[in-house]
C-alpha cells in the first residue's frame, strides 16, 4: 500500500495542548482536599541518625502529619533493584532513612501540610541529630583498604564484580606490535529533565484503589513495584504518567517518594502532592555515567586492533536504584563498538560511595563504551602516525558480514559502517580540513577535527536479556465510526510517538492522521506495557502497533469478504481505505462501513466475534544496532582555552525512518546533551560528600548560545529484527557526540603534545593544559 | 500571616485576591488563578520555564512576588493563542518541531515573543542570545531557532 504518512515530516499531533499551555503535568493536577508533602533530607553524606525531633514541626501552622523512617519502616517495602548480577550486594534501601544516612539528600522525614509553603516551613523546624561518620566519595578510594564502609553487613564497598570475555585476550596482547593504554574518567553527570519529579496520590477507600500520578517513563512496571512496596493488590493500584516533562532515563525508576506519597494518601485519607524542587532533583534523582577506566589496546602497526582490555570502576552511589548495576554491563557489551575486534576482556567493579545512585541516563552505559573506544582509536592513530579516519576504516566489518558476531557475544543486525563514515567525511570536507589544519598550525592556531564512529544497542530488548520483559504491547481499537484508538504500552514523554504511531496506523488502514488517537501512560486504560527507554518505543512499541493493526486488517478483510459475498478472502483487496473484490472493483466498502458492520453485528461470518479490536505483544528476536559517524570541527583559543565550534556533522543510520523531523529532533537533543558532558557538566562532590554542583547556578547545562548549527544527514539500513525496519534513535546523539567533541579538542592541541584530557573540557582545564604543555 | 489585596489583569481578565506577601507570582498564577500553562523548573530564575509577559516585558515569574504584580497586565501562554487561532510563534514551534516534552515551551515562546518585538528579522545569533535565559534539555535548540525564524517571517508578512 502506498505510504502517505510514514517517511514524511509530519508535524506532531500532540503539540496543540503543549504550545497553548493546556497540557497537564503532575504539578498541574489538583484534587479536592489535596495536601502537600515536603521532605527533610540528610545534610550529611554519612552519619548515624541519633534523634529526630519533630514536635515543633507538628505544632506548626497547617501541618497535618510528620513521619520518620522508624514510623514507616514496617509499612513500606524497600526501594527495589531489578538488575541481577552474580554475587550482587543489595543493601536494604528504605524510603526514609533508618539508623544511618548514606548520601546528602537521602530522605529522612516527611511533612504533610495544608499548603506547600507551610510544608516547606515545617521542614525547617525538624531537628535531626546526626553523628557524622567519615564519608567516601572517590570510588577508587571506596574499594581500597581501610575505607569507611557504607553498608557494614557486607564488610566492603564492592557492590559487584562483573566480567566479560571473548576470544583470547592474552594471545592478542602477545601478538600485539604496539600496546596503547589510557586511563579515562567518564565523569558523573546529572540528567536535569526540565520538569523535576513529582507525585500526586489519592486513595479511594470505597474501591480500595490507590491512584498515583507520577512523572515516570514506566507506569506499568512502577505499578507492579508500588503494589509490592505498599502491600496492595496490583489491580488496586492505578499509575498515571500524565504529561512528562523529560526523562532521559532519570524517570526510568522506582523512587522512594513514589511509594511514600502513596502511603501518605492512604494513611491520611486525603490526596497528597509532592513536587521535587530543583535542588532535590540534583541531590536525589539518579545521576549518570561515573566510570573510571584503564583501557589497553593490542594493535598492529597497520592500525588493526587485535584486542581490548578494560578495567572499569563504576561509581554506584550509596544504594542501587532500579537498574544501577546493569548500566556498566551495557558498557561491556558494546566495548568493541563498530569494529572487528575479536578479543576482549572487560572487568567492572561496582563501588558504593556516599553519593546519589547512578543509573540509566540517556545512553546508559553505551556512551561510556563509545567514548572510551573512540578516544582509543584516536590514541592509536596518533601513536602509529596514521589518519584517524583510516584506522577506523581498517577495522570496520564489511556490509556483507552481517549479522556480525562480536567478541562480547552480540550479533549486530545490519550495518554499513564505511558508508556512514565516508558520507560524514565528504560532508565535512575532510581532506581540505586536514590541509587547512596544517596551514593554521603554522600560524599558531589550533584547529581540531574529531571523528566518532559508533554503533549502539537499541530496541531494548529481547526479554531473556532483561530483568523484566523486553517486549512491548499495543491495542488497536476501531470504534463503530471507524475512528481508531491505539493503546500503547510504551510511555513517550516528548519523543512524539502519538504522531509516529498514528502515521503507521493511518497508512495501514487508509484513514486520516486525525482519525487515529494514541493513548498511553495510564495503567487503568492501557494493557500492561514496559515503557519508554533504551530507544525502544518505536522499534518495539511501534512494531507492536504494527502487529495489532495487521490483526485488525485481517479481521476487517474477512468481514468485508463476507459482506461483499466473496467466499475467498484472498480475492478481496484493501486499498486506500476501501475493500473490494479484485475482479469486481465497482462495489466498494469503506473502512468505516466495515467497522460499523463489525459492531452492529447483523451479519458476521460464522464464528466471528463482534467488534474490531486487536492486541499484539511484540517480542523482538534481537536488539537493533543503529550506527553512524559524527565529526566535530573546533578551534581552540590558546589565550582563553575556549572551544569554538566551526562545524558539526552527524550521519546517523537508525534504519527506516517514520518521521524525519522527529529523528532530527532526537539527534539534535542527544548531541547537545553529549556536548554538555564533553564541555560543561560535572557532578562535583567535595571530600565530605557535599554536592557542590547542586543548582543550575553551579551545574551548567548547554544554553542556546553554547550550541553550534548541527548538520544532520542519514544513511538508511533497515533492521531485519522488525517488519518496520526501524532501529531507534533516542540516544544516538548522546552516544556519538561526546567523543567526537573531545577528539576534536585533543586533536587541536596535538602540536603541544597533549594526548588526552578528561571531560569536561572547560576553558580553565584547556588553558592549564596548554600552559603546562 | 498578614495578607495583601492585589489586582492583576491576566490575559485580559481582571483578578482581585488577598495573598500572602511572600507568595511567588508563579504560584499565584498557577495555584490561585489556576492557569497552569506557566511551569516551574527551578524557582531560582535560571531555567526560564516560568517566563510570562509583565506589562509587555518577559519576566521570570518565580522571582517576583505576586504583590509586586499589583496593577500589572500579564500575558501567559494561555493568553497568546489557542487551538485554531495560534499565534505565529506557537505555529512556528508546531511546524518546525520546536518542542519535545513541552515543559520549557510556554516560557520559551514568551521569551521569543519579546525577542521578536526587539528584532523583527533576527539573525541566528540574535535568536540564540534572546532565548539564552531559557533552558531546554530536549531539542538542542536548533528547531527552536527555526521556529522563531518561521514566526518572524510570518509576523513580517502579516504586517506587510
Amino acid at each position: 500500500m502506498a505510504k502517505k504518512f510514514v517517511g514524511e515530516r509530519v508535524p506532531r499531533v500532540e503539540d496543540q495542548r503543549l504550545i497553548t499551555g493546556r497540557s497537564q503535568y503532575v504539578d498541574d493536577i489538583v484534587r479536592p482536599r489535596m495536601v502537600y508533602a515536603a521532605i527533610v533530607r540528610s545534610i550529611y553524606a554519612h552519619a548515624r541518625l541519633k534523634e529526630i525531633n519533630v514536635e515543633a514541626a507538628r505544632r506548626a501552622p497547617g501541618v497535618i502529619a510528620v513521619f520518620t523512617g522508624e514510623d514507616v519502616r514496617e509499612a513500606i517495602g524497600p526501594v527495589p533493584v531489578a538488575s541481577q548480577l552474580p554475587d550482587l550486594k543489595i543493601p536494604r534501601h528504605p524510603v526514609l532513612a533508618v539508623e544511618k544516612v548514606r548520601y546528602v539528600g537521602e530522605p529522612v522525614a516527611v511533612v504533610v501540610a495544608e499548603d506547600r509553603y507551610q510544608a516547606r516551613d515545617a521542614v525547617d523546624l525538624i531537628e535531626v541529630e546526626y553523628e557524622p561518620l567519615e564519608a567516601v566519595v572517590d570510588p577508587e578510594r571506596a574499594i581500597a583498604e581501610g575505607a569507611p564502609i557504607l553498608h557494614e553487613e557486607f564488610g566492603t564497598n564492592v557492590a559487584f564484580v562483573w566480567q566479560l570475555s571473548g576470544g583470547d585476550i592474552e594471545r592478542a596482547f602477545r601478538e600485539a606490535e604496539v600496546v596503547v593504554s589510557q586511563r579515562m574518567v567518564n565523569q558523573r553527570v546529572i540528567p536535569v529533565a526540565m520538569e523535576p519529579r513529582g507525585v500526586v496520590a489519592e486513595y479511594h477507600p470505597g474501591e480500595g484503589q490507590l491512584t498515583v500520578w507520577t512523572s515516570t517513563q514506566i507506569p506499568h512496571l512502577l505499578r507492579t513495584q508500588l503494589a509490592a512496596m505498599l502491600g496492595l493488590a496490583e489491580n488496586r493500584v492505578r499509575v498515571i504518567a500524565p504529561e512528562v516533562g523529560g526523562g532521559f532515563g532519570s524517570k526510568l525508576n522506582v523512587y522512594a517518594e513514589e511509594a511514600l506519597v502513596g502511603y501518605l494518601a492512604m494513611r491520611l485519607g486525603r490526596p497528597v502532592k509532592w513536587i521535587e524542587t530543583r535542588r532535590e532533583n540534583f541531590l536525589s534523582t539518579i545521576h549518570g555515567r561515573g566510570q573510571i577506566a584503564e583501557v589497553e589496546a593490542a594493535v598492529k602497526r597497520d592500525g588493526t586492533v587485535l584486542g581490548l582490555r578494560y578495567k572499569i570502576i563504576q561509581d554506584v552511589g550509596a544504594y542501587h536504584q532500579l537498574l544501577t548495576p546493569a548500566i556498566p554491563t551495557l558498557t561491556g557489551l558494546m566495548a568493541t563498538g563498530p569494529y572487528k575486534i575479536p578479543n576482549l576482556h572487560v572487568q567492572v567493579i561496582g563501588a558504593f560511595t556516599n553519593k546519589m545512585a547512578t543509573d540509566a541516563y540517556r545512553g546508559a552505559g553505551r556512551p561510556e563504551a563509545t567514548y572510551m573506544l573512540e578516544r582509543m582509536m584516536d590514541r592509536i592513530a596518533r601513536e602509529l602516525g596514521l589518519d584517524p579516519a583510516e584506522v577506523r576504516m581498517r577495522n570496520f566489518p564489511q556490509p556483507d558480514e552481517f549479522p556480525f558476531p562480536t567478541a562480547s557475544g552480540l550479533a549486530y543486525d545490519s550495518g554499513n559502517y564505511p558508508q556512514a563514515l565516508r558520507r560524514a567525511l565528504e560532508l565535512v570536507g575532510y581532506e581540505q580540513l586536514r590541509q587547512e589544519q596544517q596551514v593554521l598550525r603554522q600560524q599558531g592556531r589550533y584547529l581540531g577535527i574529531g571523528i566518532s564512529t559508533y554503533v549502539e544497542i537499541c530496541a531494548i530488548g529481547p526479554s531473556p536479556a532483561l530483568p523484566f520483559g523486553g517486549w512491548e504491547s499495543a491495542t488497536v481499537r476501531v470504534e463503530p465510526t471507524g475512528k481508531v484508538t491505539v493503546l500503547s504500552g510504551a510511555s513517550p514523554h516528548g519523543q512524539g510517538q502519538e504522531t509516529s504511531f498514528a502515521q503507521i496506523v493511518a497508512d495501514e488502514l487508509g484513514v486520516g492522521l486525525s482519525d487515529v488517537r494514541v493513548i498511553h501512560g495510564d495503567t487503568a486504560i492501557v494493557q500492561y506495557g514496559i515503557g519508554t527507554f533504551g530507544s525502544r518505543a518505536t522499534a518495539v512499541g511501534g512494531t507492536a502497533v504494527y502487529g495489532a493493526v495487521q490483526k485488525v486488517k485481517e479481521k476487517a478483510t474477512r468481514l468485508a469478504a463476507h459482506l461483499l459475498g466473496e467466499e475467498n478472502v484472498a480475492n478481496v483487496a484493501f486499498e486506500a481505505g476501501q475493500f473490494f473484490v479484485k475482479d469486481r472493483p465497482e462495489r466498494r466498502l469503506t473502512f468505516q462501513d466495515v467497522a460499523l458492520a463489525a459492531y452492529l453485528a447483523k451479519s458476521l461470518p460464522p464464528g466471528m466475534e463482534p467488534g474490531l479490536e486487536a492486541s499484539y505483544f511484540f517480542e523482538p528476536s534481537n536488539f537493533t544496532f543503529p550506527f553512524g559517524a559524527h565529526i566535530a570541527v573546533v578551534e581552540v583559543d590558546p589565550e582563553t582555552g575556549d572551544v569554538h565550534f566551526r562545524r558539526y556533522v552527524a550521519v546517523d543510520d537508525c534504519g527506516r525512518v517514520i518521521n524525519p523531523m522527529l529523528v532530527d529532533g532526537q539527534v539534535h537533543g542527544g548531541i547537545v546533551q553529549a556536548l554538555g558532558q564533553a564541555l560543561l557538566e560535572e557532578a562535583v562532590y567535595d571530600e565530605n560528600g557535599q554536592l557542590l554542583t547542586g543548582e543550575l547556578t553551579d551545574y551548567a547545562i548547554p544554553k542556546a548560545t553554547d550550541v553550534p548549527w548541527l548538520e544532520t544527514d542519514r544513511t538508511e539500513t533497515p533492521s531485519p529484527v522488525n517488519p518496520l525496519g526501524v532501529k531507534g534513535v533516542g540516544e544516538a546523539g548522546t552516544i556519538a557526540a561526546t567523543p567526537a567533541i573531545v577528539n576534536a579538542v585533543v586533536d587541536a592541541l596535538a602540536p603541544l603534545g597533549i594526548r588526552h584530557l578528561d571531560m569536561p573540557l572547560r576553558p580553565e582545564k584547556i588553558w592549564r593544559a596548554i600552559r603546562g604543555a | 500571616m498578614t495578607r495583601t489585596t492585589i489586582e492583576v489583569t491576566i490575559n485580559g481578565v481582571r483578578y482581585r485576591h488577598e495573598v500572602e506577601p511572600r507568595l511567588l507570582l508563579v504560584h499565584y498564577i498557577r495555584d490561585v488563578v489556576g492557569l497552569t500553562g506557566t511551569h516551574i523548573g527551578c524557582e531560582t530564575s535560571l531555567c526560564g520555564a516560568c517566563t510570562v509577559l509583565l506589562n509587555g516585558a518577559a519576566v521570570k515569574s518565580c522571582t517576583l512576588f505576586a504583590v509586586q504584580a499589583d496593577g500589572a497586565e500579564i500575558t501567559t501562554i494561555e493568553g497568546l493563542g489557542e487551538e485554531g487561532r495560534l499565534h505565529p510563534i506557537q505555529e512556528g514551534f508546531w511546524m518546525k518541531h520546536g518542542l519535545q516534552c513541552g515543559y520549557c515551551t510556554p516560557g520559551m515562546i514568551l521569551a521569543a515573543y519579546q525577542l521578536l518585538q526587539r528584532y523583527p528579522d533576527p539573525t541566528e545569533a540574535q535568536i540564540r542570545h534572546g532565548i539564552e535565559g531559557n533552558l531546554c534539555r530536549c531539542t538542542g535548540y536548533q528547531h527552536i531557532v527555526e521556529a522563531v525564524r518561521y514566526a518572524a517571517e510570518k509576523l513580517r508578512s502579516q504586517k506587510a
